[in-house]
């Protein structure tokens, strides 16, 4: 499906959280976005690293894009994204081990996330290092904003509480299934489920004019 | 959301009706539950009673509510929801609190039967998909057992049924333990009498073995279920653990202390005969049920948990399309077994 | 390789190597410059786990135990680590040593404390481990449970050998000894497995420390100097 042809630069930003969101929307990189949702806090963090590694990757693969030949792109493209998620690893490790620990393996992992090499590729490559820093902006914001919709839903459920802090009553029994790898799967679904079914009723909505029009 | 009735039926050939209809079979199916339900109140009282009563609605309202909501006409009068209730509510602890049995109730028909198209299309059997997200979900209420013949059982409820919504259970009475979770934790054996008569803590409805079987014989003698299930399945599970325990007695329990524990006579007459979510042949049926008695005895023996006929009968749904794959049955026109799918 | 063909690679060798290194020298600047901040998180964090499973201890001291039974301060040595803990004055405290075993989902990775002086454990906490949320992790959060921990008895018999008592989980409440451990309702498997874990792990370590107690003791007196 060929996304509608953007015009600005707002656009470019903004398309990624909402008509072209790269979980709800795209569905790419579902083994973080099922992995680290089971909190908030981990959902949050984990999509901040992954907006972070996006965005420097695309403005140097935006910028690089002429000195790459095809050939040896995507060794190229790999090479980039390691490196920032090296950096980011590191980072997140020197500022919390609590958090580093949490997010495990998935950190590392952030490379093979085909959200980025999709964007590095089908994007970047292609424009200008502006656009294309918006662009890993947006996906990224989108990309967080699904990862928090999910670690919200799944810590609220899980454990009662919401970016750590207890919200509902001490009584509450918790849904253990949610910070399990099932409740992610289960979450997911529901998002999916609710997104869709508010997309066709705009599209059903949206019938009988075109109808009428006809 | 408004669409045009239905004026044309469509359906594939063919059209010969058999006589016995959805609602027909469904509504024996419950008749053949209602000796269990009966046994269970009488063992567990009224935190059984009501246990059944808010599964059984539950399951009904969520059917008819995402009918509604979905434009159709109400499918309540097939039974079919009302059996995927009552099978629901026997499968679970008598002392659970009613708020956790609507919300299973809901998962089970909102996700197990409606998610997958209703009726005639779950990959999996509704009722045990509600009770697997219960497991997985609450898994300390899911194992705390109310004990078997309290003294004031039918005086009042225990004070975890009537928990408030979304709060954790507290339990007033004593519980017991399942014999097999005593098997598997503690190494002591129930009395066999006890496992006889059915009166040990456990599920709703789980424990009045003789009662299931007798239940399904009926519905076998009316031909309104596949006989090959629940053999192959018990005859699968007397088999496997009558050799180890023969091999080893000190480390396996008896094929008989096998059979009478745990949900086992419930899963393999009422849960693996689900008609959608079985195989279509009788061949595949009988794979299907070594499958489902096999995983029971290893996920029994050697799995972390004292029960696994619930997982054994879901795995096996899920294998049941390609088992119907691998057992094709055969063409149109040559001589065939009468079987089809029941 | 002729000509063309050469004349082809240059821009990906351009390309990759160049890449490459420039990313090499990002990552060796990160490293550098977050490498003490880490080192300082770690150090915190097994300094903390060290203090709280021996009550009292104020200085820590990573040892090694070579393969011949001998303690050295020497962490480079070949040999298992340890940490001996002591109070303000150098005084021995106690050693808190690492141990791990299966549990109901996968290895548990556990830190317990070991008093000399008493003869008993002090204390444990989990480091790593998989347990069910609700379930199984209730070895690291249920009081009862852990008061088990405070003063287990693990002392050893005449010949300094073994342990007088195995340690043994028993049933909720049923603890009647010092070297029982109440198991906790609903979580038999993870509860067992501490027990377990800690028999092993103390069956091995205690006469060790016990026979190096003096060659440890010192390391905390050249540590108050």
């Amino acid at each position: 499906m060929k996304p509608v042809e953007t015009t600005s630069p707002t656009d470019e930003f903004v398309k990624g959280l909402w008509r072209e969101n790269p979980v709800f929307v795209q569905v790419l990189g579902m083994c973080p976005v099922l992995a680290v949702s089971n909190t908030a806090i981990n959902a949050l963090a984990m999509g901040l690293a992954t907006t972070f590694v996006m965005c420097m990757s695309n403005t140097l693969v935006a910028v690089l894009r002429h000195a790459i030949p095809r050939q040896v792109r995507i060794a190229t493209y790999i090479l980039i994204i390691a490196t920032f998620v090296t950096v980011v690893d590191y980072t997140i490790e020197a500022i919390s081990l609590d958090l580093h620990r949490a997010l495990g393996a998935f950190i590392s992992l952030i490379v093979v996330n085909c959200l980025i090499l999709g964007r590095a590729e089908a994007f970047a490559s292609r424009h200008g290092a502006g656009i294309a820093m918006l662009d890993g902006l947006g996906m990224g914001a989108g990309f967080t904003l699904a990862l928090v919709c999910l670690g919200g839903v799944r810590e609220l459920l899980g454990s009662g509480s919401l970016f750590g802090v207890a919200v509902l009553p001490a009584g509450f029994e918790p849904w253990i299934v949610m910070i399990l790898p099932g409740g992610g799967f289960f979450t997911l679904a529901a998002w999916l489920l609710l997104i869709n079914y508010l997309k066709q009723r705009r599209q059903a909505d949206a019938e009988p004019v075109r109808e009428a029009l006809q | 959301m408004a669409k045009a009735g239905k004026t044309l039926e469509i359906g594939t050939s063919p059209h010969i009706a058999s006589g016995a209809s959805v609602d027909t079979i469904m509504r024996h199916v419950v008749y053949a539950l209602l000796p269990v339900c009966a046994f269970s109140v009488y063992v567990f009282g009224l935190a059984a009673l009501v246990t059944l009563a808010a599964a059984v609605a539950s399951c009904l309202v969520t059917e008819h509510l995402l009918c509604r909501w979905r434009g159709a006409a109400s499918t309540l009068g097939d039974w079919s929801t009302a059996v995927t209730g009552v099978i629901y509510g026997l499968t679970l602890p008598p002392a659970l609190p009613v708020w956790m049995v609507v919300l299973g109730g809901v998962i089970a028909v909102g996700v197990g039967k409606f998610l997958f198209g209703g009726l005639g299309h779950n990959a999996f059997n509704p009722a045990l998909v509600g009770r697997a997200f219960l497991q997985a979900a609450f898994p300390v209420a899911m194992t705390t057992w109310y004990p078997a013949l309290e003294a004031d059982r039918f005086v009042g409820l225990p004070a975890s049924s009537l928990t408030f919504p979304f709060a954790t259970p507290v339990y007033d009475v004593l519980t017991g333990a399942t014999p097999l979770a005593a098997m598997k934790f503690d190494g002591e054996a129930t009395a066999a009498l006890d496992l006889a008569t059915g009166l040990t803590a456990g599920s709703t409805g789980e424990t009045g073995g003789v009662l299931i079987l007798a239940g399904g014989l009926y519905l076998i003698a009316r031909q309104m279920m596949n006989w090959r299930i629940p053999l192959a399945i018990l005859a699968t599970v007397f088999a496997l653990s009558g050799v180890l325990h023969l091999v080893a007695p000190a480390d396996y329990p008896g094929p008989v202390f096998m059979l009478f524990t745990g949900g086992l006579m419930l899963g393999a007459v009422f849960m693996a005969t689900d008609m959608v979510a079985s195989p279509m042949t009788n061949a595949g049926c009988v794979v299907y049920g070594v499958l489902i008695g096999a995983l029971v005895v290893v996920i029994r023996l050697w799995g972390g948990m004292p029960e696994g006929v619930m997982y054994a009968i879901l795995l096996a749904n899920a294998v049941s399309p390609h088992i119907d794959n691998l057992i094709q049955p055969r063409v149109y026109g040559t001589r065939k077994a009468s079987g089809g799918p029941s | 390789m002729n000509g063309p063909d050469s004349e082809r690679a240059w821009p990906m060798y351009r390309a990759l190597v160049g890449v490459g290194m420039a990313c090499g020298l990002l990552i060796a600047i990160v490293f550098a410059g977050t490498r003490p901040a880490i080192e300082q998180n770690r150090a915190e964090a097994l300094e903390r786990a060290v203090f709280a499973v021996l009550p009292g201890a104020e200085r820590r001291v990573t040892l090694i135990l070579t393969a011949d039974g001998r303690v050295t301060p020497d962490v480079e040595a070949p040999g298992e680590r340890f940490d001996a803990a002591f109070d303000a004055d150098g005084n021995l405290i106690g050693a808190a040593i690492e141990a791990s075993g299966m549990g109901y989902a996968d290895t548990i990775t556990l830190l317990y404390g070991y008093s000399p002086a008493s003869e008993t454990i002090t204390g444990f906490r989990v480091l790593a481990s998989r347990e069910t949320p609700g379930l199984g992790d209730k070895i690291e959060k249920d009081p009862a449970f852990l008061a088990n921990f405070e003063a287990l008895d693990v002392s050893l018999d005449e010949t300094g050998m073994s342990l007088r008592n195995a340690i043994e989980t028993v049933k909720p409440r049923a603890k009647s000894e010092p070297w029982q451990i109440d198991g906790i309702t609903g979580a038999t498997i993870s509860s067992d497995a501490v027990g377990e874990i800690l028999t092993r792990s103390t069956a091995r370590w205690v006469p060790l420390i016990v026979e190096n107690r003096d060659e440890i003791a010192a390391r905390g007196r050249d540590e108050a100097r």
